[in-house]
């Protein structure tokens, strides 16, 4: 085993680290904001996706160009999902709310399995094609794009959050909501910001990865899964925790598989969990 | 709330109403009879899977009604059975009467070792890790040669029906009859689970772990003991399902859909209440049989649309389940006073 097999594990770790950054950013920022945990956000990123084939495979439209209309469609799926079901549910007890977007996440995989069957599917062509190879490692052209939208993504979210006065307000929400709205912050106004931002982050990942991986029904799950554990691993409700937490298991994940196994992936970056959550529940860069 | 507590514990086991004790032995015995009614063996099939997933669901209500843990990977406990048997079966010809309990024995030991570092999280980091724990016993499952990988296991067929074996060729009527009776059984025991100090101390944990500490209720070992009840109420289920169907593979009985269903079934009958499941499994189980017959074999997952919509609207408008239509005077049984 060369070294540089080692730097393309890294390089590929690296840059799938960062979509689930950006991924499980979205989930911590719904989970901070009103406690719920979406469990159907791997099938919000499968719906991403698709709305990203259907628009090249209808209309012919690059999946690149096609990035502005995932996120606004997702965004709308967001508020949907608040207006329809996580309204009914913010005072039930934790239970019922995690039955409740469970049952989400059956609800859209199976209606995504009725109408599209459960064959793979891929965007043929796209604009973003090929590898650059730099000193003996290859890196692919739209997993590199992919990675660096995620990051510059992850960047403005960021700067959303903490600098502008709509993301004060949602961090004042997620503090104190009954503080909040005497403050005069509608906390419901808050909570569909928060779901149509949280998604959209999912759109953007999902409208990059549509470029180069396959798209079928099941495709969220291991996304979903990877991104539950990135969120408790940074802590949860900590966004730039997320990114920290992302690339450790994007590396975790590309190294695990050079060097012990490939087929046991997922049991690395569960055993990080378990060890985290169990050491160190507060997360690696909670604030809580 | 000294007084509640005494009335609780004075209250002996077999003080309930004489319409309830009837109505429920007549309903024993109708089921009993139900085989002889002539029923095709279609319908054989649907009671038997009611009994099954009613018995499924009691295990998920014990640790997520009772304790207040939800598991979402309690799949990997049926599948621990289901391979203990068959394995045992295939391997060294042992009766599945003896390896259903080994396959107890196997699933509360995983209960145990799995339950000692996980049951120190609570609530989203324990369902995520549950999630995680599913998925696992999938893929190691896949990956293990000894017990056939991906392929799974065939339990060689008995030329006849044989009972040491637990294998009926002939009609479903004798599985209907072991299945009937675990169900009876398992229902009995959780019954007096739920009605004794250990159940009351379930709750406690649930309902509030600081209280519960500060009487001395050491709640991470209640929280693996229920863990380890469930477990164990879990395995025979996948034993007996194994030798109902004669073949099995990680990818069924390992199904992230076990876990949802036993879920489904508890939070549409009423979670935390004995009589959940079976109100549960008996409404679900039809739907989802019929939704195969006339919509499914399409891949079209069916079954699955309307067991999501079911979940939701139960979490928006009943989150207490169907039972909570039944008027509570009825079910609690209060001795008038």
């Amino acid at each position: 085993m060369t070294s540089e097999i080692i730097l393309q594990a890294i390089v590929t770790g690296l840059m799938m680290g960062l979509i689930y950054a950006l991924i499980a950013a979205g989930l911590s920022l719904i989970f901070g904001l009103m406690d719920i945990v979406n469990f159907a956000h791997g099938e919000h990123l499968m719906l991403s996706m698709f709305s990203s084939f259907w628009l090249w495979s209808l209309f012919g439209l690059d999946p690149i160009f096609s990035i502005p209309i995932t996120i606004l469609l997702m965004a709308f799926c967001g508020m949907l999902t608040h207006y329809f079901l996580i309204r009914y549910i913010l005072k039930a007890k934790m239970l019922i709310q995690i039955c409740a977007t469970f049952g989400l996440s059956i609800f859209i995989r199976s209606i995504a399995q009725f109408l599209w069957t459960p064959d793979f599917r891929n965007i043929d062509k796209p604009l973003l094609e090929g590898r650059l190879e730099i000193s003996g490692v290859f890196i692919g052209q739209p997993q590199l794009t992919a990675s660096l939208v995620c990051l510059i993504a992850f960047i403005l979210l960021y700067l959303f959050v903490t600098k502008t006065e709509t993301g004060l307000a949602l961090q004042a929400t997620a503090q104190d909501r009954n503080a909040a709205e005497i403050l005069g912050i509608p906390s419901n106004k808050m909570f569909a910001i928060g779901w149509a931002i949280g998604l959209g982050c999912v759109g953007i990942a999902g409208g990059m990865m549509a470029n180069y991986f396959f798209i079928f029904t099941d495709v969220g799950i291991n996304f979903a899964l990877f991104a539950f554990v990135a969120v408790a691993l940074g802590g949860f409700g900590s966004i730039i925790g997320c990114l920290y937490a992302g690339i450790i298991i994007g590396l975790v994940e590309s190294l695990g598989g050079l060097l012990i196994d490939p087929s046991f992936k997922l049991l690395y970056v569960f055993a990080i969990y378990l060890l985290v959550v169990i050491y160190k529940p507060q997360g690696l860069f909670g604030r809580y | 709330m000294s007084e509640k507590l005494l009335i609780a514990k004075s209250e002996p086991l077999w003080n309930t109403d004489k319409r309830i004790i009837s109505l429920i032995s007549g309903l024993v015995i109708l089921l009993f009879a139900l085989p002889h009614f002539g029923l095709n063996s279609f319908y054989l099939h649907l009671m038997i899977m009611i009994f099954m997933h009613a018995v499924m669901a009691q295990s998920w209500n014990v640790i997520a009604g009772f304790s207040g843990q939800i598991s979402l990977g309690h799949g990997a406990f049926f599948g621990i059975g289901a391979y203990a048997t068959s394995f045992f079966y295939v391997q060294y010809g042992i009766s599945p009467w003896i390896s259903i309990f080994l396959g107890m024995i196997f699933s509360g030991i995983s209960a145990v070792l799995i339950g000692i570092p996980m049951l120190r999280l609570s609530g989203h980091y324990f369902a995520i890790a549950t999630l995680l724990i599913g998925i696992s016993f999938q893929i190691i499952f896949q990956r293990w040669d000894l017990v056939g990988a991906a392929s799974g296991l065939w339990v060689p067929m008995t030329t006849g029906d044989s009972w040491l074996a637990l294998q009926f060729h002939s009609s479903k009527m004798p599985y209907y009859y072991v299945f009937l009776i675990f169900f009876l059984v398992t229902f009995y025991l959780v019954w007096i689970l739920s009605r004794s100090k250990l159940g009351f101390r379930l709750r406690a944990v649930r309902d509030d772990p600081q209280a519960a500490l500060s009487l001395c209720i050491n709640v991470s070992n209640y929280k693996i003991i229920a863990y380890v009840i469930s477990a164990m109420i879990m395995a025979p289920m996948g034993s007996l399902f194994a030798q109902y169907i004669l073949i099995i593979d990680p990818d069924r009985v390992f199904n992230i859909e076990i876990s949802i269903i036993v879920l489904l079934i508890t939070v549409l009958g009423g979670i935390g209440n004995v009589w959940g499941p079976i109100i549960g499994a008996a409404i679900l189980i039809p739907i989802s049989e019929y939704s195969r017959i006339y919509l499914g074999g399409t891949g079209g997952a069916v079954d699955l649309i309307i067991y999501g919509l079911i979940l939701m609207l139960i979490c928006v408008f009943r989150p207490d389940g169907l039972i909570s239509f039944i008027p509570k005077n009825i079910l609690e049984r209060k001795k008038q006073r």
